[in-house]
């Protein structure tokens, strides 16, 4: 067991992977001998050398498509797209190529790759480097996507992106690089599609996603403490698959429901768990179920204003208190 | 505008220079036969309606799917547009899949669930027709990288139109298959239009992909894209460099489409005359006249003509009668498993 920065996790899956399997290829801008501009690829480029870590021109539709060449043809490629945002250049890949290729083809063509993206608001960037873009992926079908939000989530859920034969969209948080958690030794490898109950409760299921899971954790410790409400909190982590069984599974022991979410509100990943709470378990809630998001809005890059229309540990407080009539 | 003049700056075929051979000759003829006939049918299909969705032919441009197809060796890997009936076919893809596809059937290359835009036989080597126009130039790359990675010989050929040449795709493949030196084949198809507009009206140089050619370090190539053997001979040499991990080559086909851009487009927007002139040079007359040249006997030339339309006409009644596709493949393959299935 030792203590891990979730930056340091992504160093450690990538390279438990690429020793485990030399079919397993990386590439991205800067990633190979700079180490990444979030410093999360440092020393792979030494340790696995050249040939299987590799820098690439400022070219994303490039990335893109030679991951894609690459995972049809036999590798297993680990590309990085260095902001998420950046995704809308070569969003074709995306939305039109690797999810499609092998329904298209009738089974005959298989894209096993990740691709790996900084994630996410909270380093004062502004509109076009801060976004919450797991919504734009989850709603492509063909693709998994996934999103952790500790050190150990990241070296497990990223070994079975790896392993997966479908495309991956891996989402690491931007401002979760320097977190730290602890991590056991030896080889870590997760499962795509588990939520996990990060913290039993019984007065109110609250569902939360990557840099959402701490503000929600340290919100249900308020609630606790100064409102005596337990609330369960649910760590989302795969958006698809989607652990359905296990969020379903807590709203019917607490019959409340709330979404902790980054992505602007429109179409956001908790408006797929709210319907989907209101279409099977109707029933069991004792009140609406209630969404935290980020408004629909760009993100304004000055700190005291990013800070005010991200949800905050205190704007999840608020929410389920007043919802809960306490 | 770029019309039939520009042939002048296109080296001529080597008249009876026999560097080729009987057999691979009549390979070349019969695959270009083969491609003719096939798309032929499906247009003829399409005004029966039995060919539906959209459809886009390369009929006149036989010569550029024959000339690579034949200079390929089993393992290298084609890569299409949407106008890839003929790369399709020309790799050895049965015509009753091909048509089987266009007609939506059971029977097609797959099933019906990609349909005219996507043909797609990987035991063949064709890794997909794509229809994002300059998609697949990277994609192309990416397969060439793993050659690379393992030490594999195979090369990845990447087709693709001159409209191709002015989106930002072609030239980050361009480049990143330059810096890493990829054993990839960039073909143009320069058939002078994008698809109702002059590629020339568009372009800022004469030649859409040539004329690019130095911003990556690469030769200039143009060549005669109605003359097999001029392509035969040209994609030998592409082969042969990426083959020696020399890196890619960029090669500029000088062609022309008989019909119009796709079902929908009667290319009404054609100079008067322009499609007669290049009828005049029309791939697959030029290649039987070759073939009488080096002394291939009329009858063997329609012996090839006739077992080319038999295998048509089969192909034709096998797919008329084979039945839909079940509903059961809706929701096959969208995932590996097999299924569809997003949640649990």
């Amino acid at each position: 067991m030792a203590e891990l920065t979730y930056r340091d996790a992504v160093i450690r899956g990538i390279a438990q992977e690429m020793t485990r399997d030399p079919d397993v290829v990386f590439l991205g801008e800067d990633v190979a001998k700079a180490g990444g501009v979030f410093k999360a690829t440092v020393g792979l480029y030494e340790q696995f050398g050249p040939l299987r870590v590799r820098d690439t021109p400022i070219s994303e539709q490039a990335i893109m498509g030679a991951a894609m060449g690459a995972a049809m043809t036999g590798l297993k490629p680990i590309a990085e797209i260095m902001f998420s945002d950046f995704f809308a250049v070569c969003f074709d890949y995306i939305a039109n190529e690797f999810p499609k290729s092998r329904y298209m083809s009738n089974g005959q063509v298989k894209c096993p790759l990740v691709i790996r993206t900084g994630n996410g608001a909270g380093s004062r960037f502004g509109a076009q480097h801060s976004q919450s873009v797991e919504n734009w992926c989850m709603m492509i079908p063909g693709l998994k996507v996934v999103a952790p939000s500790s050190p150990v989530d990241v070296i497990g859920l990223l070994a079975a992106a790896v392993r997966d034969p479908d495309p991956v969209i891996f989402c690491e948080h931007k401002s979760l690089y320097a977190t730290k958690g602890e991590v056991p030794d030896g080889e870590i490898v997760d499962q795509l599609g588990t939520a996990k109950i990060l913290r039993p409760g019984k007065d109110a299921t609250i569902v939360a996603l990557a840099l959402m899971v701490p503000r929600a954790l340290e919100a249900a410790e308020k609630l606790k403490a100064e409102h005596g409400i337990d609330c369960e909190i649910i760590d989302v982590r795969s958006l698809v698959p989607l652990d359905t069984q296990t969020i379903l599974g807590s709203v019917a022991k607490t019959h409340r429901l709330f979404s902790v979410e980054e992505n602007p509100r429109l179409c956001g990943w908790g408006a797929e768990i709210v319907s989907i709470v209101a279409d099977e378990a109707f029933y069991d809630l004792d009140g609406p179920p209630v969404r935290i998001t980020t408004p629909h809005i760009p993100l304004p890059a000055a700190d005291i204003l990013e800070d005010v229309v991200l949800p905050t540990p205190g704007r999840i407080v608020d929410t389920v208190r007043r919802s809960l009539g306490s | 505008m770029a019309t039939i003049k520009d042939r002048a700056s296109v080296p001529a075929g080597s008249g009876l220079n026999d560097d080729i051979g009987e057999a691979k000759r009549l390979e070349l003829y019969r695959t270009q036969v083969v491609l003719r006939e096939a798309e032929q049918r499906a247009y003829d299909l399409f005004l029966q309606n039995l060919v539906k969705g959209t459809s886009h032919l390369s009929l006149g441009q036989e010569a550029v799917a024959a000339g690579f197809a034949g200079a390929m060796q089993k393992g290298d890997l084609s890569f299409c547009t949407y106008r890839g009936h003929a790369h399709t076919l020309a790799r050895g893809v049965p015509v009753e899949k091909v048509l089987g596809e266009l007609m939506q059937r059971d029977n097609g290359l797959m099933r019906g669930k990609g349909g005219s835009m996507h043909l797609t036989s990987v035991e063949h080597g064709v890794m997909g027709s794509y229809a994002i126009i300059g998609a697949h130039l990277p994609i192309a790359c990416g397969a060439a990288w793993r050659a690379q990675y393992k030490g594999a010989k195979d090369v990845s050929v990447c087709f693709f139109g001159d409209g191709t040449t002015n989106i930002g795709a072609f030239h980050e493949a361009l480049n990143f298959a330059a810096v890493w030196k990829l054993p990839v084949i960039f073909v143009c198809e320069n058939n002078l239009y994008m698809e109702y507009t002059p590629i020339s009206e568009v372009t800022a140089v004469e030649h859409p992909a040539a004329d690019r050619a130095a911003s990556y370090g690469l030769e200039r190539i143009v060549v005669d894209g109605n003359d097999a053997d001029a392509v035969y001979r040209i994609a030998q040499t592409a082969f042969t460099k990426a083959r020696a991990g020399k890196g890619p080559s960029l090669i500029e086909c000088m062609t022309y489409r008989h019909s119009g851009h796709s079902r929908a487009d009667p290319a009404k927007y054609r100079p008067e005359g322009e499609l007669e002139r290049w009828k005049l040079r029309d791939p697959i007359k030029i290649y039987r006249e070759r073939l009488l040249q080096f002394g291939v006997a009329e009858t063997v030339i329609k012996g090839i003509d006739n077992e080319v339309r038999k295998i048509v006409d089969d192909a034709t009644e096998a797919c008329k009668a084979a039945p839909n596709p079940p509903f059961d493949i809706i929701t096959t393959d969208v995932y590996a498993d097999g299924g569809w299935a997003w949640r649990n």
